[in-house]
Parts: structure tokens; sequence; C-alpha cells
């Protein structure tokens, strides 16, 4: 278990104030915030990579707050990676074994595992230069763990990659973390990052914690204005799961990935959802007919309401295709969402 | 075709007239002596003393630089403190001072009414026209090259590196020899070669602390005065010709690395 207590941190100008945090054994915690909410300083002072001005970090009921970095166990993978450009692949992921007492034997077969199971056996000869992003993070995930720290900090995992690789890398990170058992602790700005991997979570904003608990519990409960705007995914029903189908009401939506039925939740971001006047011809699994309930102006965009029987979906789109629509309340139009744009908890 | 305007043709003249004004002289002075004379030049004694003179106190003083300059060059590129500018200042000072009155800074601490000299002296330790005074002198010119060009090198790296090799155990002595110090490599070589190069040309502080034993700036500048420029010359050459083989090796030695990061 990890404990923070009251921890205080000044680095510049930046303050952390007071941060208190408990994490379990084994979780996969995520800590959100908007850009510059001090994510990443929370996460080097965890790492011992920054100086603590008050408060205490205790890993296993072990006060590690005055241990430098190397003595404390706590994995690190940034967001850009930071892979050494001077080494290759292989000698990356070894890098820390010869400061571990392991047993030779068990650290081969450990590498073998980790690079197998990341899929990146065929890059170990290769320079980090040559690599892609998705690759590198293989690659640095590996170096991270093969220490088998007690913790491993992940520093916006998600972000850097493309679309495309992150759901993979989720599926990766999700498939690590229960195979290992190591606790995770990962920082991200974006919320539904949090929402597929999170067994416990916090919100920080300007150096402090807002709110802490289970991703439902912040979801459906935000403790303060901020963390609503920020949790600010639009649309959430409750959903009865079957295989691939949530049935939210009459309502049935085709979701990407479930893994085993019953309730929950569904969440579509409002840029997700595709206003158009007749049913689309694509790919989208979920397409719909509803009236348009009303439209708010947010500035630069519209907020648009459409009701789908007793549901009402919010969709964002711009005032020029608004105008290029000719959207109106009570005009009767299409609305559709991929598959994977639905966030299921 | 594109009619070029007036800047074009005054940035191109203004060009040639500074290349004339470096290779013009050099030129000049490189063919000037026969090949006999600078044959002859190569078997007097005193020359090659000199050259040779001159080469090992000038690396004496880049390796002296390395040691002494490199952990301070990381804690410049690293940290924040206050004070630091003082400290940068003070680093940079060796570079605006006149170089005599380096040479006779360096004498006013090393003589007999200063404590430090006495306590030297009693040590054995002789400045005053000494090979020791040459490196200590060299030293002082030349260190603020090395550890100017290091600091920008590891500004370059990323502190997360570093972070990372924490993080996996290993300790700030083994970071910064498996990952700082490998990527700053390239810094270190021109560093040390900006710093040998300053040092191997420096004339003035050298002849106020040590005329003997002779460098090769200072028997270049007493051939000048005793024989005339035709006597000076070869020495001249080969001390150029030396400099710029020293160099071309090291940046050849430095040009794998490049290579391979």
């Amino acid at each position: 278990m990890i404990e923070i207590r009251n921890l205080k941190v000044h680095l510049g100008e930046f303050r952390l104030k007071d941060i208190d945090l408990t994490i379990e054994d084994s979780g996969f915690f995520v800590l959100m915030g908007p850009t510059g909410a001090g994510k990443t300083v929370l996460l080097e002072a965890l790492a011992g990579l920054v100086p603590v001005l008050d408060g205490g970090i205790v890993i296993d009921g072990r006060d590690v707050t005055r241990l430098p970095p190397e003595k404390r166990g706590v994995g690190i993978m940034y967001q850009d990676y930071a892979l050494f450009p001077h080494l290759t692949i292989e000698h990356n992921i070894t890098y820390g074994l010869r400061y571990h007492r392991h047993d030779r034997h068990a650290a081969r077969e450990r590498f073998e595992r980790l690079v197998g199971d990341l899929g990146i056996a065929h890059l170990l000869k290769r320079h980090p230069d040559t690599l892609s992003g998705g690759e590198l993070q293989r690659a640095a995930l590996a170096r991270a763990l093969i220490v088998e720290p007690r913790i491993v900090l992940l520093d916006e995992p998600l972000s850097a990659l493309d679309q495309n690789f992150r759901e993979e890398i989720r599926q990766l990170l999700r498939q690590i973390h229960r195979s290992l058992g190591i606790t995770f602790f990962m920082v991200t700005h974006d919320f539904s990052e949090a929402l597929t991997l999170a067994t416990q979570a916090a919100v920080m904003n300007s150096g402090s914690i807002v709110q802490t608990g289970t991703i439902k519990d912040i979801f459906q409960r935000p403790a303060t204005s901020f963390v609503a705007d920020f949790v600010g995914m639009k649309n959430v029903f409750p959903a009865t799961f079957s295989g691939n189908v949530a049935q939210v009401g009459v309502v049935s939506v085709d979701v990407a990935k479930r893994h085993g039925n019953g309730n929950g939740y569904i969440a579509i971001r409002p840029e997700d959802i595709v206003i158009s006047l007749k049913p689309l011809d694509s790919s989208m699994r979920n397409s719909f007919s509803g009236v348009i309930r009303g439209i708010v102006d947010q500035g630069f965009l519209y907020e648009v309401h459409i009701g789908v029987q007793d549901l009402t979906f919010r969709s964002l789109v711009t005032k020029g295709s608004a105008v290029d629509l000719g959207l109106d309340s009570g005009m009767s139009v299409s609305l559709s969402f991929k598959s994977s744009a639905v966030h299921v908890f | 075709m594109v009619r070029r305007e007036p800047f074009y043709w005054v940035s191109v003249s203004c060009g040639i007239m500074v290349l004339a004004l470096i290779l013009l002289p050099l030129m000049e002075m490189l063919t000037a002596p026969s090949g006999a004379m600078l044959k002859e030049a190569l078997h007097d004694p005193a020359v090659v003393r000199s050259i040779r003179l001159s080469i090992t106190t000038a690396l004496s003083a880049a390796c002296i630089s390395f040691v002494i300059g490199t952990p301070l060059a990381y804690v410049l590129a690293r940290s924040q403190f206050r004070g630091k500018h003082v400290i940068e200042g003070i680093i940079d000072l060796p570079i605006v001072i006149p170089h005599p009155v380096v040479g006779i800074a360096i004498l006013s601490v090393a003589g007999r009414n200063h404590w430090l000299g006495n306590f030297m002296s009693e040590l054995g330790i002789r400045i005053m026209g000494s090979t020791t005074g040459i490196i200590v002198v060299l030293t002082f010119v030349g260190m603020p090259f090395y550890i100017n060009a290091l600091k920008s090198g590891i500004e370059a790296i990323s502190p997360r590196l570093e972070n990372v090799s924490r993080s996996l155990g290993a300790s700030m002595w083994s970071t910064f020899a498996r990952i700082t110090l490998p990527l700053a490599w390239r810094s270190v070589l021109v560093g040390f070669i900006m710093c040998c190069a300053r040092a191997i040309s420096e004339f003035g502080a050298v002849v106020v602390v040590a005329y003997h034993p002779m460098i090769a700036p200072v028997l270049i500048y007493e051939r000048y005065e005793g024989y005339g420029l035709k006597y000076s010359q070869p020495v001249a050459v080969w001390l150029v010709l030396v400099c710029l083989t020293l160099f071309l090796l090291l940046r050849i030695l430095a040009l794998p690395g490049k290579k391979a990061s």
C-alpha cells in the first residue's frame, strides 16, 4: 500500500498542497487533471526526483520520503518514453538488472517473457530513434517492469500515441497489470483514458487533490463543479450489457468491447456524435434518428440536444456546419457514432 | 534569371574579405620557408623540445579541465541555485582578462610574499619558470572553454533520462557514467579540443610566468626578436601543422560517436 500524507512540494513557482492519497496494493490508480495541475510533479515526488518540503510517502510500511530514487522500488515511464538513445532496445530493457539482486536465470526468463508479451522481440537490436511511438512505449514499459518495482508510475502513457494505437496499448496495460499484480499509478488529462483502466482514481487541480474514489463515484457524484466539468462526458446512460450490445432503455447500442454481461454505464463524448440530415452510409455501427430538442450556444460551437426515444444525446457541431445543415429545434435528424467511441464502465 | 539584390553582393564581398584576412597571412607564412629550412628546423632540438612542451602542457591543461571541470559543468547545467550567475561569470573571467595580466595575477599568489606561494615552495612546487607554472597558466585560460562547451552539451540531454536511470536502481555516479557522460561525449571532446586550442596558442601569460622552459610560441617570439621574421617562420609553420593535425585527429575521433548516437 502507498500512503501519501500531507505532502508539500515547492518547485520554482509551482506548489503541491497537502496531498493525501492512499493507493491500494495491486490497484490501478489513475490521477486525472488538466495540463498544469501538478500531476507530473506528484509523480516525480513519488519517485524521489523532486525535493519534498513537508509530509511523507510510505510504501508498504516503509517511509521513503527521504530516500534517493534508486532505493524506492518505484519505476517510472514518461510520456516521451525517455529511452536511452545510445543503447539498443535490449540494453535499454536490461539496464536496471545489475542493480538488483536477481537470480540471473530468473532475470533472463523474465526478460524473455516481457519481451514476448509486449511483442518487441524483433526490435531488440535496434536503437530507439528507429522505432515508432507504440514500440518505444512497449520498450519503456518492459524496462520499468523487468526490475520488479513495487509500483510503476505512468506519465500520460496514451496521449502521445496515435488514436489507432491507444486502444491497443490500453488493452496491453490492463493485461500487464492483471498478470503481474504490480501497483500502477497513471497520470492523465483525459478522463476517458481513466474509465476503462482505473480501479481507483483522483482528480487534481492547481496543485491539490479535489476528489478521490472509484471512477463511478467521481463520475456520478462530482464533489465540485470543477470535477463535474472535467469529467464532462455529457452522454452518460445506465445500460444493461449482453455481449457487444448495451441496452439503454429501448435503444440498443453497439459497443467495441465489454468484459462480461450485466449492468453498467456507457458514455459518449459529444464531439464523437455526428449529426446528419439523412442516415449516414458509413462504417459507424450506431445510427439513430431523432428530433432536435434544443440548441445551446457555446461560443465557437453549438451543443445540440437530440431526443432518441426517451434518451437525450448531446452533440457538438461547429456553427458553420449547423448553418449548412440548417439545424433547428423540432427538426428530424440522424445521429451516428462509432462503437469504439462508446466508453463502457 | 532572378536579379541579385545589392545586399547579396555586399555579403559576398564581405565574405571574401573575411576569408582573405584569415587565409592570406597564413598561406604566405606557410609557403615562405623553403623545404630545406623546414627540415633544418625539425633537426633543431630547441624547436622539437618547444613544440613537444607546447603539446604536452596544453594536453595536461585539457586533462585537468576534464577532471575538475566536468562535475562543475554538470552542476551548472542541471541545478538552479542562488548565485549561479555569479559563478558562471567568474568562470568566464579568464576569457576577458588581458593575457599578461593573467600571468601577473598567477605570479602574485605563487610568489614568496603570499602564503599560498610559501606553502607551495615548502612542498617543493615551483610555479615561476617551470612546466608546472605553464600548465597552471594554460588551465587558467583554457578551462572556461571546456566548461562552457560541456555545460551546453549536458543541458541538451533530457534530465528525464537520468531520472529513469535512477528509478531503475542506478546511483547518481552510475547514472553519470552510463547515461550522461556517453551522451555528452561529443561535447566533452569539443570542449577538450577548444581548451587545447586555446592553451596551445597562449603566449602573453606564459611569457610572464615561464619564459623558460620554452613553449613554441615563446620560442617563435624569441627567434623573431633575435634573428628576424625569416628565422621564426619555420618554427611557426611546424607549430601550425602540429596543431592542425592534432585537432583534425580529435575531430575524426569525434565523428563515429555522432553516428552511433
